[in-house]
């Protein structure tokens, strides 16, 4: 019997006895024998501890993994420092292996640190209310289009081209189900083109949707989109980088009504590509359209202070055909390690790393540009990734970099043909000087 | 105060909790980078606090919790087993977790191959042709799914086909799924065996139906036997079999949803096969599909050829992506360990004796708490305490009651077509030690009904808060903390 299994089988037959039935079998008499399964799976043989720690080590050697490199790649997944506490914290079983606070008597310590995590996103985003997070930062895009849609009565979202290609497709999945028309606007410079936009805007546009830093890292016009969606009584939805909101003005101080974002740069790693965190926050006028769960806070019997799940109904309760979200849980322990990070980080270490990230960012662009080898494709500011044009083809310089222990950055002809030899490359703090100087001084050599 | 604070209300201007490098590439000025327009004026407010401060704090606030570690939890539906601790530590290898999405694919064939080798483990156990990993939940799972079904239609040019049937003891968010994907719902009712009431199901079918929604075994933790029937019904009138496998630690290797005439199936690596349930998330809901809607599935897949594995985006009928990247590739490692662990015979042994345990506990209870449904349950059973309720306690006050045990409550009033219902779902994890401990409690509360009811009306005597207005929450929302001015 597997270690994970308790009853011995001595135990079993026991139960089984005092049940007044003979074996196993007699608790699966409702299964119709056609549907039975008679033969084992053809699963492989099961492996010890031992064996399983060997060949997951193995396996986990046929990957190339950032310690071992530097990283300057980014486009939306970020190689940010993570301070040890985190993962000891996330690490305790109270934490990992709790479900959904539904009790919240002897759920106090997710509860509160789910409205811990709240307050943070309020002071990043400049917003009223963020709900416990959704599933990564793409699908929050998703669910902030569909909220706009049902809250302002409108069909159709235009989304800038200057956001994350995926994102993008995320939105277009969740939107094309439900009969939403998804129209893109171009950009210009890198930054999202107001007249394109302008033309764009009619009157069943429920949202425009920008970035901020956008896809290409440069700083969006955030306060003009707004400008634009309000004249057409349409909201703004900004996706953001929360580690540049240590710098950048908070999207509600910008004109956002919804502001939403990836969270995986607050203390969770790369884990190809996750799980992650979607932030989700908005204005109080929307705070009960608002989808996914919202910790409260109230008082117990004695008149102490609490938390519980509010404002959304659970699970069990979900209005069945006016459902507007489906989403019933939220990414805790990723949230839970983002609220750490911020405690950690704090008012001054998330300032420190976020200018870090932009120095140590626009050092790498100056050094890049003036080997020659690469050339400026945009003027507008950007924070900490930014897009060059390569001579040689991002590919033959990515493997080149690679053997020299340097993971090289985003190939951009992959989603934006009209940049070719567009490379966005990804800086943080965790690159070194030293490793900065061998990227630019190995890229300029081919 | 100090036991009940918040991070802010510790804060102290100027302590610090992190350390970070100075600055090694020649400053410029900000204002120089970036214009002034786009900087924000004051700094947002985050806790000022020492690397002690943040542990012991949440530290502390976790001490507030109980996990699965900490005793007994059978919370029904939700498959609240044992996460071994081996999978946590595998799936923290630098291998698996400093790995970028978009490295070059020769460069993480390790994860490739992971990726690969679950989506054909977890196509077997479900008699599936494909799976797809990238949902991030059950009800992630649920709409992918109601998605592939309605993209196939289309595909079809069957347009029509807009209505998912659901039984009324489906799961909360199996209706809410189905409207994401652009379907109406229509309710059919269950039988008196707690099944599908096949003449109800045989009603509403049309060349309207795009398909039947169903969770086998059900939310009353009973196997429909009708479930050929029930297949041959929905498939003669053109719709599509969904399998909501949230109770499929009831089944692994004794019946597969893809025999049973299921189409498509979803699954919760974070309740069937051991993933942590982190608190709330993050889960993994996979979702696997018969041939002829493997061409629907998200992309990328991941797909082996010539000795190497890749990512295949060229997928011109995919339904497109539900979520960045590939889904929640960490949680995916720790099922597949799990799987590596038990082979067939343990995954058999795990629905063996899962079921096991929800037969003796409802064997045990039933002569105090009434079953409804009284006969062989799968890996959970439901009670009604209606008789404790015509006495003045409800099935809350009994959840309640039990944290003074020391147990997490089973689920409550759900599924919703049983009063006061009581779900308990103890998983094989549970020896028979702790059920017999789990059911001695029970039967005291049952007792104190009668002898001592304020017992029960007024618990929990002995957790962190009292019971929490709900109401106040609600009605005068607080959802953050404010600053004092």
């Amino acid at each position: 019997m597997s270690q994970y299994i308790a009853n011995t089988r001595i135990q079993q037959e026991d139960m089984l006895k005092e049940m007044g039935l003979r074996s196993m079998e007699d608790l699966f008499v409702d299964i119709p024998e056609e549907v039975r399964l008679r033969e084992n799976l053809n699963l492989p043989e099961p492996l010890s501890e031992p064996e399983l720690v060997s060949f997951m080590r193995r396996l986990a050697r046929k990957n190339y993994n950032g310690n071992e490199f530097s990283c300057f790649l980014g486009a939306g997944a970020y190689d940010h420092f993570i301070p040890s506490v985190v993962d000891h914290l996330i690490s305790r079983q109270e934490f990992y292996t709790a479900y959904t606070p539904y009790q919240p008597e002897i759920s106090q310590g997710t509860l509160r640190s789910i409205f811990e995590y709240q307050t943070m996103i309020c002071e990043l985003t400049g917003m009223d209310v963020a709900n416990a997070s959704m599933y990564d930062g793409a699908s929050a895009l998703g669910e902030a289009a569909l909220m706009a849609c049902a809250a302002v009565k409108r069909n159709k979202v235009l989304v800038a081209r200057t956001v994350h290609p995926e994102s993008r497709e995320v939105i277009n999945t969740y939107c094309k189900f439900k009969g939403i028309e998804v129209v893109e606007f171009g950009f210009r410079d890198g930054q999202i083109d107001l007249e394109d936009l302008e033309s764009r805007m009619s009157s069943d546009t429920a949202a425009v949707i920008v970035q901020n830093p956008n896809f290409f890292g440069v700083i969006e016009l955030l306060k003009e989109a707004g400008e634009i969606a309000h004249r057409h009584k349409a909201l703004l939805i900004a996706s953001v980088d929360p580690i540049s909101l240590a710098l950048l003005k908070p999207p509600g101080e910008a004109g956002a009504d919804i502001v939403v974002g990836e969270g995986q740069s607050l203390g969770n790693p790369l884990n190809f590509g996750g799980p992650y965190l979607g932030f989700f926050a908005v204005e109080k006028k929307f705070m009960r359209k608002i989808p996914g769960r919202i910790v409260g806070e109230t008082v117990d019997n004695l008149g102490r202070r609490g938390y519980v799940l509010t404002l959304q109904t659970r699970e069990q309760h979900i209005r069945r055909e006016k459902a507007t979200s489906n989403i019933c849980s939220n990414q805790a322990l990723c949230a839970l390690a983002a609220t750490i990070y911020l405690t950690l980080l704090g008012k001054e270490g998330l300032k420190e790393a976020a200018e870090l990230s932009l120095q140590k960012a626009h050092y790498t662009y100056d050094r890049l540009i003036k080997t020659g080898k690469f050339s400026p494709v945009f003027n507008a500011p950007f924070f900490k990734e930014f897009v060059v044009k390569s001579r040689t083809p991002v590919s033959a310089l990515n493997k080149k970099l690679f053997e020299s222990k340097i993971i090289g950055g985003y190939d951009l002809a992959k989603s934006y043909q009209e940049i070719p030899g567009g490379w966005l490359v990804a800086v943080t703090e965790k690159p070194t000087k030293e490793e900065i100087d061998i990227l630019v001084g190995k890229a300029g050599e081919i | 105060m100090k036991d009940n604070a918040l991070i802010f209300e510790i804060s102290k201007p100027g302590r610090k909790a992190y350390s970070l490098p100075d600055c090694d590439v020649p400053k410029q000025n900000v204002e120089d980078l970036i214009p002034g327009e786009y900087l924000r004026d004051t700094a947002p407010v985050l806790p000022e606090v020492s690397e002690l401060d943040a542990v012991r704090h949440f530290t502390r606030l976790s001490q507030l919790n109980h996990g699965v570690d900490t005793g007994f939890y059978p919370l029904g539906s939700c498959t609240m087993k044992y996460n071994p601790k081996v999978n946590e530590a595998l799936s923290r290898l630098d291998g698996f977790t400093q790995i970028h999405p978009y490295q070059d694919e020769t460069t993480v064939q390790g994860a490739l191959k992971l990726m690969y080798d679950m989506d054909k483990m977890l196509s077997e156990i479900t008699g599936m042709e494909r799976v797809t990993l990238q949902p991030a939940a059950g009800a992630h799972g649920e709409m992918t799914g109601q998605m592939i079904i309605k993209a196939y239609h289309e595909h079809r040019g069957e347009t029509q086909r807009t209505k998912m049937v659901v039984p009324d003891a489906a799961h909360g968010t199996n209706p809410a799924s189905a409207v994401m994907a652009g379907f109406d719902t229509i309710e059919v009712k269950s039988d008196d065996r707690g099944g599908v009431d096949i003449e109800a199901l045989k009603s509403v079918m049309s060349n309207e139906i795009a398909g039947l929604m169903l969770t086998n075994p059900n939310t009353l933790g009973l196997f429909d036997e009708n479930i050929k029937e029930i297949a041959k019904i929905v498939h003669q009138a053109g719709g599509i079999l969904y399998y909501d496998g949230a109770n499929a630690n009831a089944i692994l290797g004794i019946s597969r949803p893809g025999d049973m005439g299921f189409d498509v199936v979803h699954l919760n690596l974070h309740k069937t096969f051991s993933a942590p349930h982190g608190g709330g998330g993050p889960g993994s809901g996979p979702v696997g599909v018969k041939k002829e809607l493997v061409p629907f599935l998200p992309k990328p897949l991941v797909e082996f050829k010539e000795g190497s594995y890749y990512l295949d985006d060229d997928r011109p009928l995919s339904i497109g992506k539900v979520k960045s990247f590939y889904g929640n590739f960490n949680v995916v490692v720790k099922a597949y360990t799990y799987i590596l662990s038990m082979g067939a015979d343990g995954l058999r042994q795990v629905s063996e004796g899962a079921v096991l345990n929800a037969n003796y506990i409802a064997h045990k209870l039933k002569d105090k708490y009434l079953l409804p449904f009284d006969r062989v349950c799968m890996h959970e059973c439901v009670f009604s305490c209606q008789k404790q309720k015509n006495k003045g306690v409800s099935t809350l006050d009994i959840a309640k009651r039990l944290l003074d045990f020391g147990f997490h409550p089973p689920t409550i009033y759900f599924p919703l077509i049983v009063h006061e219902a009581l779900m308990v779902e103890p998983t094989e994890s549970e020896s028979k030690e702790s059920l017999d401990e789990f059911i001695k409690a029970m039967r005291q509360i049952d007792q104190e009904v009668d002898t001592d009811p304020q017992q029960v009306l007024e618990a929990p005597h002995n957790t962190s808060v009292g019971r929490l207005d709900e109401t106040l929450a609600a009605r005068k929302p607080v959802l953050r903390w404010m600053p004092k001015e």
